[in-house]
């Protein structure tokens, strides 16, 4: 079943070439059985479909836009840049488009209590607002550093009814409230589903996270063509478990002519022992449930990891990411802390657009990347999350009073 | 036939019950995990269940999460570990059980590892995260060194996935008495007798963990199954020993004292 490992092969379900499976606790593969029929069967109702697009319609305020970067394209002096505005979906971030997917699959499943990690503190959020929306009780775990970095979140999440779980082992991060989240859904399957934020985990949440994010680029591929007539010469977006770069990605996967860059966090640069460029600098192993590419040792122990965005300090990646990486499909680059930062303010200053430190990596490089380009090229941008969370620990890192 | 098929085969012709008393490997040390490994020589012993110290341990509670991390600080490595059983291994009586997160196995190789633990003188693997979909590979690598595989079967498994454990896992298989994470709990499930029985017979035995603390749970345990397994309260054991500052040689000697009142149970 996993025994040969060939790249080329991508068919079973869960497996991206010899990435994906299912490596959880026995006690777990009900749940994620349980999960996997009740996605098949929402995926054949057309209730369910109009259910959900009514929620991104009228409450997540999608299509979101898509808006030519006039000035920060003028100051690259290449192709033209055009930036996927899911910054501007209720909660600020791409994360909602999955947790409303997921807590009305959570309720098709008759399970009234949701649980989910977060790093950032987006996703956590944008659950939070799911939950509170249709009635059901929701429990968050997050990383204690986290909680300090992302204080906004952690009060936002508090303030719509979720119970916050500060998580005090190993680094104190996303990874280590993904532990939590897992123990707790170890005890609680029967009555809990748990949201899983980005496109990671055993099968089938990296396939039902794409599924969900991917409505970014259906959008996207549509609205380029409305605005330019053809699809765009390159899309860009963070990686860090891989959700919104998937969603982006995904729709675009089949048009060789588009070229696909998923960037990651170099943190303080991929070749010191601080980053989280699980793709330059990973090997093939097991984390979370999932085959992938892993930042650990040889002796299969997970290595710490460092950016200066919270939701990108992730030791794996989404096991498609790992696939798309394998096969060329996709190319990865990293961009550290500084750059970031760097980006931070330039999308304020030039655009009037606060980005997600997260998405600061992928306009960052974008910037560069258009530079290379011709003033006839177009670069779309997933502008996944908006940067108000992050003002006060930007202002503490260079100085400033927020 | 390792030492755990053995031990097992001959624990059912006598209808004996056992204990399994889990530690944690190279905790408190290398030197003195080994000499608590050579200590148990109890006769209701039927095995050892060695855990490996991982980073990201999802099915353990905060008692052996806490070994784990320590362990780890003080720089556990699984050759390491390998090579003192190895050293150590004639003079250790109960058969060993390799309990390792799938990711060290993988990192290793699924047949180097298994052919290194073989070579040290284990007896049995355990994975408690490798799924039933996925355990194909281990258990032919298990099946060329000799080892055994042990399966664990939760409470929310149902009857087919129950027959297929039963069928992988050999010479028992490990029942999770209670749908979570390892860890001390007051009370046993009232339908663990049930759950027990369903998985019994034929030739595999059923040890039941999680969850179980002291002498009179293994009691309760062994009433209805062919083993009880207790972990955490061993450890907790030697966390509170190293927080007291106490030294290895005597936090061997009060954890050897634990697991002989624990084999009690047993009898």
């Amino acid at each position: 079943m996993t025994s040969t490992i060939s790249p080329a092969a991508s068919t079973a379900p869960g497996q991206f070439g010899p990435f994906g499976g299912q490596f959880v606790p026995e006690v777990l593969m009900a749940a994620v059985h349980e999960l996997e029929r009740a996605y098949e069967s929402a995926t054949r109702d057309p209730s369910f479909s109009r259910q959900l697009d009514h929620y991104l319609k009228h409450y997540v305020g999608r299509p979101s836009p898509l808006y030519l970067a006039s000035r920060l394209s003028e100051m690259s002096g290449g192709a033209k840049i055009y930036l996927k505005r899911e910054d501007l979906n209720h909660t600020g971030a791409h994360k909602i488009n999955n947790t409303l997917g997921q807590a009305l699959l959570a309720i098709r499943m008759g399970k009234r209590r949701v649980i989910a990690e977060t790093g950032a503190g987006q996703h956590g959020v944008a659950t939070a607002t799911a939950c509170a929306m249709l009635g059901l009780e929701c429990v968050v775990y997050m990383g204690a550093e986290d909680v300090r970095r992302q204080a906004l979140n952690a009060y936002r999440m508090r303030l719509m009814g979720a119970k916050l779980v500060p998580v005090e082992t190993g680094q104190r991060t996303l990874k280590d409230a993904i532990n939590e989240a897992m123990r707790d859904w170890m005890a609680t399957s029967q009555h809990t589903h748990y949201i899983i934020g980005s496109v990671m985990g055993p099968h089938p949440f990296p396939t039902i996270v794409r599924d969900f994010q991917s409505v970014i680029g259906r959008e996207t591929r549509e609205q380029m063509i409305e605005q330019t007539g053809r699809l765009p010469d390159a899309v860009v977006a963070c990686v860090g478990g891989g959700s919104n770069a998937a969603g982006i990605f995904h729709p675009f996967v089949n048009d060789r002519s588009v070229r696909l860059i998923g960037v990651e966090a170099a943190g303080h640069g991929v070749d010191t022992d601080q980053h989280s460029a699980t793709l330059a600098r990973g090997r093939m192993g097991i984390i979370h449930g999932m085959r992938t590419m892993v930042l650990q040792d040889d002796d299969g122990q997970t290595l710490p990891v460092h950016s200066v965005s919270a939701g990108l300090d992730y030791p794996g990646v989404g096991p498609e990411h790992a696939y798309w990486h394998s096969i060329g499909r996709v190319q990865y680059v990293s961009i550290d802390d500084a750059r970031a930062l760097e980006a931070f303010g330039l999308l304020s200053r030039m655009e009037g657009i606060i980005p997600a430190l997260e998405t600061a990596h992928a306009v960052s490089h974008a910037a560069e990347l258009a530079k290379t380009m011709g003033k006839d090229q177009t670069i779309v941008v997933n502008l996944s999350g908006r940067g108000d969370k992050d003002c006060v620990e930007v202002a503490r890192l260079t100085g400033q009073k927020a | 036939m390792n030492r755990l098929t053995q031990r097992f085969d001959s624990l059912r012709a006598a209808g004996a019950k056992c204990l399994v008393p889990y530690l944690t490997a190279a905790y408190p040390s290398l030197d003195a995990s080994l000499a608590l490994l050579k200590r148990l020589t109890n006769p209701r012993i039927g095995a050892i269940e060695i855990g490996f110290p991982f980073s990201d341990p999802i099915a353990d509670g905060p008692v052996i999460q806490t070994s784990f991390h320590r362990a780890l600080e003080r720089g556990f490595r699984a050759s390491t570990f390998f090579a003192g059983v190895k050293s150590a291994r004639a003079q250790i009586a109960a058969p060993l059980i390799a309990m390792v997160s799938y990711s060290i196995v993988f990192a290793r190789g699924v047949d180097a590892f298994a052919a290194a633990a073989a070579e040290a003188g284990f007896d049995g693997l355990l994975v408690p995260d490798l799924s039933l979909e996925e355990c194909e590979t281990v258990a032919a690598a298990c099946k060329a060194r000799g080892l055994s595989l042990i399966m664990i079967c939760a409470p929310t498994s149902d009857a087919a996935r129950r027959d297929r454990i039963r069928t992988i896992s050999a010479p028992f298989v490990y029942y999770q008495a209670v749908a979570g994470i390892t860890g001390e709990r007051s009370s046993l499930p009232a339908d663990l007798g049930a759950r027990v029985a369903e998985l019994r017979g034929g030739a595999t035995s059923v040890c039941v963990g999680f969850g179980i603390s002291a002498a009179a749970q293994v009691r309760e345990v062994c009433r209805v199954a062919d083993g009880a397994i207790v972990g955490s309260a061993i450890v907790r054991r030697i966390n509170e020993a190293i927080d007291a500052g106490k030294a290895d040689a005597s936090i061997v000697d009060s954890v050897a004292g634990f697991v002989d009142e624990l084999a009690e149970g047993a009898a």
